[in-house]
């Protein structure tokens, strides 16, 4: 099948008063139809900016270089207007914080439905038809007079489940969901999962989801890559990624994630910190803070990203045999 | 009991190496000391005395022998402006310096007890607040009579609320915050609270609204004598010999341009060094007092 | 909302009041006998007692002061010290010349303000954005005075385009009218369009990096859509409060630029009265204006809180 969305060896470097920042220093995934891909990694490790960079949302300042592909189409180099054309048609997007992604002085109804509007050439009266048909969609009681309040006068739940309406109002190809549960409570968290899980199955829609808590990967992803240091370290099958687990940084997230099964207040967590986007090490990104530590070549050559199973690939001169870990 | 307030010294530091990076501010700062040098040593430095008059050297165009020209009396335009920059100066420091205490006294009282006095206070700033600046200080200089310290006094009584208002809100903010409530707690008196805890930590905003309303009180004072309400003749002020110079201006535009430029150009370094101020110490403030800044 | 327009509403009454009480005091606050100021070498017995009474100067303060409020209230604002005439009457047949020339300069101040400070936000940076800059520095620190004198020599003593100063009546004759209002409403309307300049841009550059406004880029809108309906609409709640302030302050406020072009409004009056030490008038004057800007305040808030739908619920 073919891809929704591709990025072949994509680039983001950011102008910054202290030089570049190397947002994005190459990297390559894709999502087909129906699936679901989780982009894994801690804040900056360039997994948002990889995804904004290939809708054309990156900031101004960004320079990126690469290909993109969305539904066989080539995107590099073409027109920001066409671009546009495509955003929102085709691609959704839910941001992180429903409090601020939402204009304040604009009724629900007429936000849900700007995109139909623009894409679709709807009417203002069957605009309004089909924000209440999504509001209701999206589990909103008594959408129909929900429609014409304003954000402020929902709770943050509910105003993700705008935020999504929102996004699926065209019944894009492809939902982005950056962050989507991060500013929410737990409860409503694992409702908004569900909720887009729910949605995805009867509309057959792609998703791409950014996010760093690998429990939610688990539940949801059909493929995952873990970010780090603007590349991807290891990528494949959740089952392959989350079973065998190859490189050493996705060993340590795995370890560092709470285990409420196990019941143990002792958490894990990597020391060190993540590499600056304005000074990337030549070698391997993950070394300084990497508890196997090679030798010098992972400190001065960066390893090739190589295949470890079918569709399971990682990037480490040193890929980890399995220990039978945890799933 | 530690004493938490902010680091002056490095604050200080961080402004200077600021202004030293920022070549508007740095061109301001050098406005500025060069008007100090001229407000203070005027009389000294002008090539000759202001009250020269000289009938056969009546409206003569800018020459080596007088720069700026001459007016309408023969006098030296150049000596004028120069003697001229001192009450520009005197006046915009003390009415600031009266507005300053003044507002700052009371804001820190009203936002520091609430309650009544807060409102009392707050509502007279408000009935202050709804009269245009310039229309308040000609009132006022109408009812006290024209002359250079009543025209401090009104512009220092038209800029007050604006300072009782950023005080206030400082005193607010600060109020609530842990080392204040300590020292509380530790039964501190009011006024040393208010002079050791809150002060301090409001000093930013009130020395950026400083030196914007420099600005604006040299503009008033500019505009109030050119309404003949400041300085009295024969004592040159910069707005008062706009005033004279108005009916030879398309005859002589040097009489109308030079002393104009200098209210210009002092006006336009408080505030490239105020604005400069404002980026370093208090980013956020863009309020009432820009909107306010009309001098009308 | 009805609640909220009451509250202000009796805000707006309270400062009212006060505002009454300072105009009141400003004539206790005249060193010696006003009356006797007033009429300096044309004082005689008789005209001396009569204005103070008409006045009520023989009064107890307190009295003279609900006297004053009582006939305030009721469009009585005394009478002149020099003609005699109502305070009231001379007030309002000088409005029409202020607002005139207050309307055309905001108006003015707007054409170049808007464009100005939401092109130099969105182009940030650009050249666009330098110029702006640099004239939003220009026009908060220049005299508005003089300006208007380099623009009489300019623009009339130079080039002779326009005439110097005086007032023709909009109502008399539009087009002299416009050539004589043209001058001061461009020195009064540079100095206000600078301010509103700096407003709009920072307003529109916070609006910019707010998340609502990639929300909307997300959906594939145009530029223009969302720039209008997502960026503008917020950016400019508050830039309207702004553009009234200012409108308010010029309705009272242009007396240097009335006295300059010899425009018969409010301004000039104030100046004439004070000159003349008509208190009575300078009185009327200063009350009107206080009065008007209150009410514009008052307005602004109003449709502050329409626009910004957050605020009726607060």
């Amino acid at each position: 099948m073919k891809p929704v969305l591709a990025v072949e060896d994509l680039t983001v470097t950011i102008g910054t008063r202290r030089g570049p920042a190397h947002a994005v220093a190459g990297v390559d995934w894709a999502v087909r139809p129906g699936e679901t891909l989780a982009l894994v990694g801690e804040s900056g490790s360039g997994k948002s900016m990889s995804v904004l960079a290939a809708t054309g949302l990156a900031p101004r300042t960004a320079r990126v270089t690469g290909r993109v592909h969305l539904l066989g189409m080539e995107l590099t180099g073409v027109t920001e207007e066409r671009r546009r054309r495509l955003r929102g048609r085709h691609i959704g997007f839910v941001f992180q914080d429903p409090m601020t992604s939402l204009n304040p002085v604009l009724t629900v109804g007429r936000q849900v439905t700007e995109a139909a509007e623009e894409h679709l050439g709807l009417t203002r009266r069957a605009a309004r038809s089909r924000a209440v048909e999504l509001l209701d969609m999206v589990g909103i009681p008594s959408a129909g007079q929900r429609v014409d309040a304003y954000p402020h006068q929902f709770s943050g739940g509910m105003r993700q489940r705008v935020v999504i309406a929102m996004a699926l109002a065209c019944e894009p190809d492809l939902l982005i969901a950056d962050e989507p549960t991060t500013a929410l409570d737990v409860t409503t968290q694992a409702q908004i999962v569900e909720l887009v899980g729910d949605l995805q199955r009867r509309l057959g829609t792609a998703v791409v989801w950014i996010t760093h808590d690998l429990g939610v990967v688990a539940g949801i992803a059909d493929t995952v890559a873990v970010m780090y240091g603007g590349r991807i370290l290891e990528q494949g099958p959740v089952d392959a990624v989350f079973g065998t687990p190859s490189h050493p940084y996705t060993k340590a997230l795995l370890a560092a994630r709470p285990d409420p099964a196990a019941g143990s207040a002792e958490l894990v967590t990597i020391a060190g910190a993540p590499p600056s986007p304005l000074d990337l090490p030549a070698g391997c990104a993950f070394w300084p803070r990497c508890p196997v530590r090679g030798d010098a070549r992972c400190e001065h050559e960066l390893p090739p990203l190589v295949p470890v199973s079918a569709g399971h690939q990682v990037r480490t001169f040193y890929p980890q045999p399995s220990d039978g870990e945890r799933r | 009991m530690s004493e938490q307030t902010i680091n002056h010294e490095g604050q200080l530091r961080r402004v200077l190496a600021a202004l030293r990076r920022d070549p508007l501010a740095l061109t301001g700062s050098l406005v500025l000391v060069v008007l100090v040098v001229v407000g203070v040593g005027g009389s000294w430095l002008a090539p000759s005395g202001i009250n020269e008059v000289n009938v056969d050297q009546m409206l003569q165009p800018p020459s080596w022998a007088h720069p700026f020209g001459t007016d309408e009396l023969g006098r030296d335009v150049l000596s004028r402006v120069m003697v001229a920059a001192r009450v520009s100066l005197q006046v915009g420091l003390v009415s600031v310096g009266i507005a300053l205490v003044v507002g700052a006294t009371l804001g820190l009282f009203a936002g520091y007890y609430r309650g009544w006095l807060d409102n009392v206070l707050m509502r007279c700033m408000d009935v202050l607040f709804a009269f245009p600046v310039l229309l308040l200080a000609v009132a006022i200089v109408a009812v006290l009579g024209p002359g250079l310290v009543t025209a401090m006094v009104a512009i220092g009584v038209v800029y007050t609320p604006i300072f009782a208002r950023v005080t206030r809100a400082g005193v607010l903010s600060v109020r609530e915050q842990v080392f204040v409530r300590a020292a509380v707690s530790v039964g501190a008196s009011d006024l040393r609270i208010m002079r050791r805890h809150v002060l301090p930590n409001i000093a930013a905003p009130l020395i950026v609204q400083t030196s914007l309303s420099l600005a604006f009180a040299i503009l008033s004072e500019a505009a109030l004598s050119f309404l003949g309400l400041g300085v009295q003749p024969p004592d040159p002020a910069w707005g008062r010999m706009l005033f004279d110079g108005r009916g030879f201006v398309t005859d002589a535009w040097w009489l109308g341009f030079f002393p104009g430029a200098a209210i210009f150009l002092t006006v336009l370094a408080f505030n490239l060094v105020g604005d400069a101020l404002r980026d370093v110490l208090d980013p956020r403030q863009l309020t009432v007092s820009e909107a306010r800044r009309s001098t009308a | 909302m009805a609640r909220f327009v009451i509250r202000r509403l009796l805000q707006s009454a309270v400062v009212l009041l006060g505002v009454t009480l300072v105009v009141f005091l400003l004539l206790q606050l005249v060193p010696g006998d006003p009356v006797r100021v007033a009429l300096g070498t044309r004082f005689d017995p008789q005209t001396y007692e009569a204005l103070r009474a008409r006045a009520g100067l023989d009064q107890p303060l307190v009295v003279q002061y609900f006297d004053y409020l009582r006939r305030a209230l009721t469009g009585d604002l005394g009478v002149s010290f020099r003609s005699g005439r109502p305070v009231t009457a001379i007030v309002l047949e000088r409005l029409p010349a202020t607002l005139s020339l207050a309307v055309t300069a905001v108006v003015f101040a707007m054409a170049v303000a808007f464009p100005l400070g939401i092109v130099s936000a969105i182009r940030s940076g650009s050249l666009v954005d330098h110029a702006a800059r640099v004239f939003s520095q220009f026009g908060v620190s220049v005299p508005d005075f003089w300006m208007g004198i380099m623009g009489i020599l300019l623009f009339s003593g130079v080039l002779g385009w326009l005439p110097p100063s005086g007032y023709v009546a909009l109502t008399e004759d539009p087009g002299r009218w416009a050539s004589h209002v043209a001058l001061p409403a461009a020195t009064v309307g540079l100095v206000t369009a600078s301010i509103l300049t700096r407003f709009i841009r920072s307003s529109m550059l916070e609006v910019l990096s707010e998340d609502y406004v990639r929300t909307a880029e997300a959906k594939g809108l145009r530029t223009r859509v969302v720039v209008l309906r997502h960026v503008l609409r917020n950016a400019l709640i508050p830039v309207v409060t702004v553009v009234a302030v200012q409108l308010a302050s010029l309705l009272g406020g242009v007396i240097v630029i009335e006295v300059l072009f010899a425009w018969p409004g409010i301004g000039r009056l104030t100046y004439d009265a004070v000159a003349a030490r008509d208190y009575p008038v300078l009185q009327g004057a200063v009350l009107l204006v206080a009065a008007l800007f209150l009410l514009v305040n008052l307005l602004v808030d109003i449709l502050y809180a329409r626009l910004d739908p957050r605020i009726t619920v607060k």
